[in-house]
């Protein structure tokens, strides 16, 4: 049995306004949905639902089958979500901010792991740098060093392609389309136009 | 049940059950909290300067009469430290909510009042516990009795560590408001006016050679309650916070 | 009970419901005001010890009785808000917290009043004055932080955590403030500590406490009746309504 999320008359209102209504989603292993619509539409609403973040929505969410709200635990232990901001502490080397996400998830980890996985993105001889000295562009390096880091089956990944130079782009989608193929699922918003992917889904917002 | 999930996984990315580790999550988050702190030394410095200015303003203000100034020391002290602990309250969430790290604390597949709590401990570790080291050094100087030194020191640890939970909640009440700095006072003084009160109390119950066990055991009562209560309340508000 | 919630889910059956209920409460507290405070000023006996002075109780303890129990509702209705999701307990809430803080305002003006007679001054830090006035930042506070918020639904949510922190904080102030007032103890009399009342004293006070009960309840209902239009502006049903008042 592979992941499923799937979402039943989606709708969410802020402040008298209906951002969405009446959304049905199937999302499984093996794909790369791609969240799109204009400014303004939700598009970071949704993802944040569909992240387990806001709870204030209208309609069902399934994880699996189960209800959200009754297996989030078990939703969270399996999802990745790197927002707007790359959570990355500035008075922390990278290493320290990546040994804390891989604590919040409830494992020690090892050094020479996070090593490799910053070597990944392109960020060895940085590793004891306090991250506020690199680059806004390493900085999301940093952050996406996560998704090779932690095995995670879903990834939410809200606007990944900021600040991030044209090979570390094409080397980003690379690992999105790898992930999709090895049974993992993404979830993403992006300006980006995400060419190499074969297996895209667009869900048009707005 | 669970299991099975991870078992039947054809792919290569296995799906995992919740695999616990809050003792885990717990420490790393009071080490990164500690080194973060510790790695900007002004701002652990910061309150204990805050203290003893405002300490130093009263004499000047009100009369250098050290009878007078023994009188109200008590009072005097406790309602600087406390000002000086709420000084610090506004910071506790607000680099986390900026750079986005606190988002990934709300999703961390652990209870997240554990882990505010963690936070909680340290912003009292580096702010109350100096505060009332720091208390009995401005007590001499607003000569305060004798006898009355210990009883300030300790009540003060005790006291701040409420301080810091119930401004907790404040604090993640406001995270989200781009000036929430004085709201979060208006907030949060209020509800420190118990504390404050047996707080004090016991100073002077010091003073005066009356019993302070009594003072000392209800200050222990409002922490335990805070301990209780105000993580949840600091959960329930990061997560509106987060959603602004 | 559970048809009960479903139902308050909807502004729509709230608002004709409250229009059945409103006209019950406002006739009920003009009455009982009317004739409490009459009774009350008028005809009730004077105070042996303190005069007339006394009768500031017929608007000071209902006042503070009210300030505490709205304080109270605030922050059931936030509670309601938070596990429900019901809208119409946020709007009450919206609507009671600065019914509330006026309450509190009153409360304390009447005391101050009360004691230039009795202790020669505007103000003692008397026990039940000065829980008063720490009710009174804890109501500017909800009010306060409600309104900074630039999205309204987490403005509501952040004002009910609020509220009920505070609900729970409020005895906890209280009893410290009486035990903190009991241990210096600067003024003889207090404001509620007065020599036992005869019954044609109890009578128009028992009047008016009522008297504010229904007016809160009366007021609450007809401002959430206007907050939930301006709520829902936009929906169908007020759209029509509008239609048929023109």
């Amino acid at each position: 049995m592979s992941l499923c999320l799937q979402a039943r008359q989606l709708a969410c209102e802020r402040d008298d306004r209906w951002l969405f209504e009446g959304l049905d989603l199937d999302i499984q292993s093996g794909e790369i949905v791609r969240i799109e619509g204009p400014n303004g539409s939700g598009k970071t609403t949704l993802l944040k639902i569909l992240s387990g973040q806001l709870t204030d929505y209208r309609g069902e969410l399934y994880w699996n089958g189960e209800p959200m709200r009754q297996t989030r635990e078990h939703f969270l232990a399996n999802l990745l979500y790197l927002g707007h901001a790359p959570g990355v502490k500035a008075g922390l080397s990278p290493l320290e901010n990546l040994a804390w996400y891989q604590a919040l998830s409830g494992e020690e980890g090892s050094e020479s792991a996070r090593e490799a996985a910053l070597a990944g993105v392109g960020l060895s001889g940085f590793e004891d740098i306090p991250a506020g000295q690199l680059s806004a562009g390493q900085q999301r390096r940093v952050a996406l060093a996560r998704l090779t880091l932690t095995q995670r089956a879903l990834w939410v990944l809200d606007e990944p392609f900021t600040a991030i130079d044209r090979q570390g782009v094409a080397a980003l989608e690379a690992q999105l389309v790898a992930h999709a193929q090895s049974g993992g699922c993404v979830i993403v918003t992006t300006h980006h136009a995400l060419t190499e992917s074969p297996v895209l889904r667009r869900i048009q917002l707005g | 049940m669970q299991r099975s999930h991870a078992q039947l996984s054809t792919s290569a990315v296995a799906m995992h059950a919740p695999q616990g580790g809050l003792l885990v999550a717990i420490k790393a988050t009071l080490k990164r909290d500690l080194t973060l702190m510790l790695r900007r030394r002004g701002e652990v410095l910061n309150p204990l300067v805050f203290f003893a200015l405002v300490i130093t303003l009263f004499p000047i203000g009100i009369s250098p009469d050290p009878e007078l100034l023994s009188a109200i020391a008590p009072g005097l002290l406790w309602v600087a430290a406390l000002l000086a602990a709420l000084l610090s309250l506004d910071s506790l969430f607000r680099s986390d909510y900026d750079d986005g790290s606190l988002e990934q604390l709300l999703l961390a597949p652990q209870p997240l009042a554990a882990l505010g709590l963690a936070k909680v401990s340290v912003h009292w570790l580096l702010t109350g516990l100096p505060l009332a080291l720091m208390a009995p050094l401005l007590g001499i100087m607003l000569s305060l009795p004798a006898g009355s030194y210990a009883v300030l020191a300790i009540s003060l640890a005790l006291g701040t560590a409420s301080l810091s939970l119930i401004g907790a909640i404040g604090a993640a009440l406001t995270v989200g408001l781009a000036r929430g700095g004085v709201l979060l006072s208006l907030l949060v003084l209020p509800l420190y006016i118990p504390v404050l009160i047996f707080g004090a109390g016991a100073v002077q119950a010091a003073i005066f050679g009356e019993g302070i066990a009594a003072h000392l055991a209800i200050l222990g009562a409002l922490l335990a309650l805070a301990l209780m209560l105000a993580p949840w309340a600091i959960a329930a508000s990061l997560r509106i916070s987060i959603n602004g | 009970m559970w048809a009960f919630i479903n139902k308050l889910r909807s502004p729509k059956w709230f608002y004709a419901i409250s229009a059945k209920l409103q006209p019950l409460f406002w006739v009920a507290a003009t009455l009982l005001l009317g004739v409490g405070t009459v009774w009350g000023l008028a005809f009730a006996p004077e105070d042996y010890q303190q005069g007339n002075s006394f009768r500031i109780i017929y608007v000071h303890v209902p006042a503070a009785f009210l300030a505490q129990s709205i304080f109270v509702s605030m922050a059931v209705s936030g509670l309601v808000f938070m596990v429900w999701k019901i809208k119409v307990a946020d709007m009450a809430a919206t609507v009671m917290a600065p019914l509330g803080a006026a309450m509190t305002f009153v409360a304390l003006f009447s005391g101050a009043v009360w004691g230039v007679p009795t202790w020669g001054t505007w103000w003692m830090w008397d026990a039940r004055l000065t829980s008063m006035l720490i009710l009174l930042f804890l109501y500017l506070g909800v009010i306060a932080l409600r309104g900074a918020f630039s999205s309204r639904d987490s403005g509501s949510r952040a004002a009910s955590v609020l509220a009920m922190v505070g609900v729970i904080n409020i005895p906890i102030i209280k009893y410290s403030v009486d035990w903190w007032y009991t241990l210096h103890q600067p003024a003889t009399f207090t404001i509620t500590g007065r020599a036992a009342m005869t019954m044609d004293m109890w009578a128009p006070l028992l009047m008016m406490v009522v008297g504010f009960y229904c007016f809160f309840i009366a007021l609450t209902l007809t401002r959430t009746r206007s907050e939930i239009l301006r709520r829902e502006a936009n929906k169908r049903w007020v759209r029509e309504l509008a239609e048929e008042a023109n």
